[in-house]
């Protein structure tokens, strides 16, 4: 990683500042270049096309702090590409035009810039741009802060929560996405916020796929016309979670809404999609740990193409960069063995884990029932990308079960339960594991119950990765190279509260360990004989989500090990980095929509 | 050294003293001031007729070692770009029934490059025929757009002229030049 790269640049903020200048006038690009290159901004790049600019962006997620555009561009609407970045990369976007119109410059407001500057630009408006970045990071740390507050509370008033819960206290993927982009840099800043930024692993909410598809859930139900915070928060009935989170949340899903529509309204298969599909080739530029992931989520996603294209739709349409966030979950290597054999018995699932990831983003009510049709029933369109989402198996029951409580991706609708069954013959497979030693074990357990339950995975709730290391290993079949990784360990103590023992003994699921830092390594050995596949939600998964979910989770994971208990609880001071180095992850964070 | 030279019009009376004083001495300065005076003359003109505005002052500080040839390259950047556009403009007039919404489209990046070296007049007129653009207004159109043509014909010459000289000034320590 470019960690000392970084700390040189953020010793030197704002210069060093990294732009990404938009603009078709070749005139005006050579002449913002060198006015940036005089402010001591460094790796000023110029594209002439929206297009260009959006690939380069998705490429390198951290390779640049802020992009200035021009409104007027020959191949996309500048407004739309500020749309696209603020979605995708969360990245402060300022734009320029000659025309400075109040209409103009409101529109412009409106779709998230931060600034717009009038032509000719004077070099003094560009001297301070640094500000748009800083401001963001002060915002988001703040965020993270509040967050992180509101989790305590949570843990301390609710106890064992639901997976939902989790989900939201898992700042892991906001946190390393903060850190990611913003610690090293703005240390200097001597901040406590910033200071902190390392302690403010959760807090933040975490809009990953699951919390997103209650959302949704939760709007078609009210209804799109009728739908306000509050009615939609009390519906979810996720602790935790604010109004203005659901405000905020809400608002960025009608715009995206909105501009879904004028897409259908272009229709054609989505020019963009295409390109935005390829994108998620990007992916595997992502920073996981697990390039496997990355190469398996590209291929994933091109599933999506052919299974639901609406979901493509969606996908691409939604958040390319999402996938990015959303699939890494694992930072351990998945055994590429086990990948490989992932796709072949994924038949199933054509439809990546990723598109189902991101059909729960793009769920609108007409586009939920579209995705539906592709997904079969088995299967979890989750499931077949990365991001599986993998159940405890449950022996004696069905895959609904487990789901009940993450089932909000769909009321009823089966294809979108979360935990789905492996239609995929091949036997649940101990999933990679992080450890060799972990390896052996679960090769050795295999117990992996051959009959299709054990294909159904486990819902294991972040709560479970105690040690704020969870590796997601790949549950064998459904888990693609990219859910490899997460072998959930529950270590630890978990909040005893809401767990029942007598669950865990009939449960035959063993939760796998997740470890995903180097630290805490699989107990396999506690897991029984029958492999369960524990599928850990990446999205947002891990991270010290304190009891959230709780519940859920006990029902989810069988151990007869008591020790799985232990497990569950993960301490909030997981640390952000053992889950995804990478930082970017998560989940549909809350960049995403928020 | 006592040679002051400064921007402002005195520079002509004072100069001639200089001139006068320094001939024998400094031969060279006094040719470098010839000409450096012209371009100053030339620039001045430029401004105080119109052609030219702020934004060109930017470019020149823009210019330094790094890029010694800056504020050329720029311009001439914009004339390579600019043609293009004006023949676009001139085609699309040509069309019946009239693409007004293209016109406009293009007229607009005219516009907005025009303003990248502060070429005030052209932009000026890129801004009228954009008036007529709306109200639709096609004959309103033609006659503007002959004005923007003249605009950035006489622009181009004189550019062209300038930094022609400019050129001949070159080796000349630019530390006194700059005061033009």
């Amino acid at each position: 990683m470019e960690r000392p790269l970084l700390s040189a640049r953020a010793e030197a903020f704002p210069a060093g500042l990294r732009v990404l200048v938009v603009d078709d006038d070749p005139t005006w690009l050579k002449i913002l270049e060198k006015m940036l290159r005089k402010c001591s901004y460094e790796a000023v790049t110029t594209c002439s096309l929206a297009t260009d600019a959006l690939s380069m962006l998705r490429e390198r997620k951290d390779k640049f702090d802020i992009v200035i555009s021009d409104v007027n561009m020959p191949d996309m609407d500048g407004f739309k590409l500020l749309e696209h970045v603020g979605l995708e990369m969360d990245l402060p976007v300022i734009m320029m035009s000659i025309d400075g119109e109040t209409s103009r410059v409101m529109k412009g407001v409106q779709h998230g810039a931060c600034d717009y500057l009038l032509k000719p630009v004077r070099m003094k408006e560009l001297k301070n741009i640094w500000q748009h970045v800083y401001r963001k990071k002060m915002h988001e740390l703040k965020e993270i802060q509040t967050h992180y507050n509101n989790e305590d509370i949570n843990i301390l008033r609710y106890g064992s929560e639901d997976l939902d819960d989790r989900n939201l206290t898992d700042g892991i993927t906001n946190i390393s996405s903060a850190r990611k982009r913003k610690d090293v840099d703005y240390k200097e800043f001597g901040d406590q916020e910033f200071g902190d930024s390392s302690r403010l692993k959760k807090a933040r909410v975490v809009w990953s796929v699951d919390l997103h598809q209650k959302f949704v859930n939760a709007v078609n139900q009210i209804g799109l016309d009728k739908v306000g915070p509050k009615k939609i928060l009390d519906l979810m009935n996720v602790p935790g979670l604010t109004r203005e989170n659901v405000a905020s949340h809400l608002q960025k899903y009608r715009l995206y809404l909105s501009r879904l529509q004028k897409q259908s309204e272009d229709s054609t298969s989505g020019g963009n999609m295409p390109s935005d599909l390829v994108n998620n080739d990007n992916v595997a530029n992502f920073e996981l740990t697990s390039s496997t992931n990355m190469q398996q989520c590209s291929e994933h996603t091109k599933f999506v193409g052919t299974s639901e294209n609406l979901v493509q739709r969606i996908i691409d349409d939604a958040h390319v960069g999402d996938i990015k966030k959303i699939v890494p979950v694992q930072v351990i290597e998945s055994e590429k063995g086990l990948i490989s054999d992932i796709p072949s018995s994924q038949n199933v699932n054509s439809v990546p884990q990723l598109s189902a990831l991101f059909s729960f983003k793009g769920m609108t009510p007409g586009v939920e029932e579209k995705a539906r049709e592709p997904t079969t029933p088995k299967h979890q369109t989750l499931h077949d990308g990365a991001p599986r989402m993998q159940f405890m198996h449950y022996p004696g029951q069905g895959n609904c079960t487990m789901l009940d409580d993450y089932s909000y991706l769909s009321s009823s609708d089966q294809d979108h339960q979360v935990s789905f069954s492996l239609s995929s013959s091949s036997p649940v497979i101990s999933t990679t594991v992080t450890n060799e030693k972990d390896m052996k074990d679960l090769s050795e357990m295999k117990p992996v119950p051959t009959d299709q339950r054990n294909a159904h995975f486990a819902v294991i709730p972040p709560v479970a990765c105690m040690t704020g290391s969870v590796s997601l290993q790949i549950k064998h079949g459904m888990v693609h190279s990219q859910d490899a990784g997460a072998i959930c360990k529950l270590d630890g103590s978990p909040n005893t509260k809401g767990f029942s023992t007598e669950q865990i003994d009939n449960q035959e699921c063993l939760p796998l360990t997740c470890e995903l830092s180097p630290k805490s390594e699989a107990e396999l050995e506690s897991l029984p004989g029958d492999l369960h596949l524990c599928s850990i939600q990446k999205f947002g998964c891990f991270e010290d989500v304190g009891f959230g979910g709780a519940e859920n989770f006990q029902d989810i994971i069988s151990t007869p090990d008591t020790q799985v208990q232990n497990d569950w609880y993960i301490s909030s001071e997981l640390s952000s980095d053992y889950l995804y180095e990478t930082a970017d992850y998560p989940l549909i964070d809350e960049c995403l929509f928020a | 050294m006592a040679l002051h030279v400064s921007s402002a019009p005195p520079i002509s009376a004072f100069h001639h003293l200089l001139c006068f004083f320094f001939h024998d001495t400094y031969p060279e300065m006094e040719y470098a001031s010839s000409l450096q005076r012209q371009l100053a003359s030339m620039k001045k003109n430029l401004f105080d007729q119109g052609y030219l505005d702020e934004q060109f002052y930017q470019l020149e500080e823009l210019q330094d070692e790094s890029s010694p040839n800056f504020v050329e390259e720029v311009v001439t950047l914009f004339f390579r770009d600019s043609s293009r556009l004006v023949a676009n403009i001139d085609q699309a007039l040509q069309k019946y029934p009239q693409d007004f919404r293209r016109l406009d489209n293009i007229m607009h990046q005219l516009k907005g490059s025009a303003s990248s070296i502060g070429a005030a007049k052209m932009k000026n007129e890129c801004t009228s025929f954009r008036e007529f653009c709306n109200k639709e207004n096609r004959e309103g159109c033609l006659r503007s757009f002959q004005k923007v043509k003249k605009e950035h014909a006489v622009l181009k010459q004189k550019l062209e002229n300038y930094f022609q000289l400019l050129r001949q000034d070159g080796p000349v320590d630019k530390a006194t030049r700059s005061g033009n």
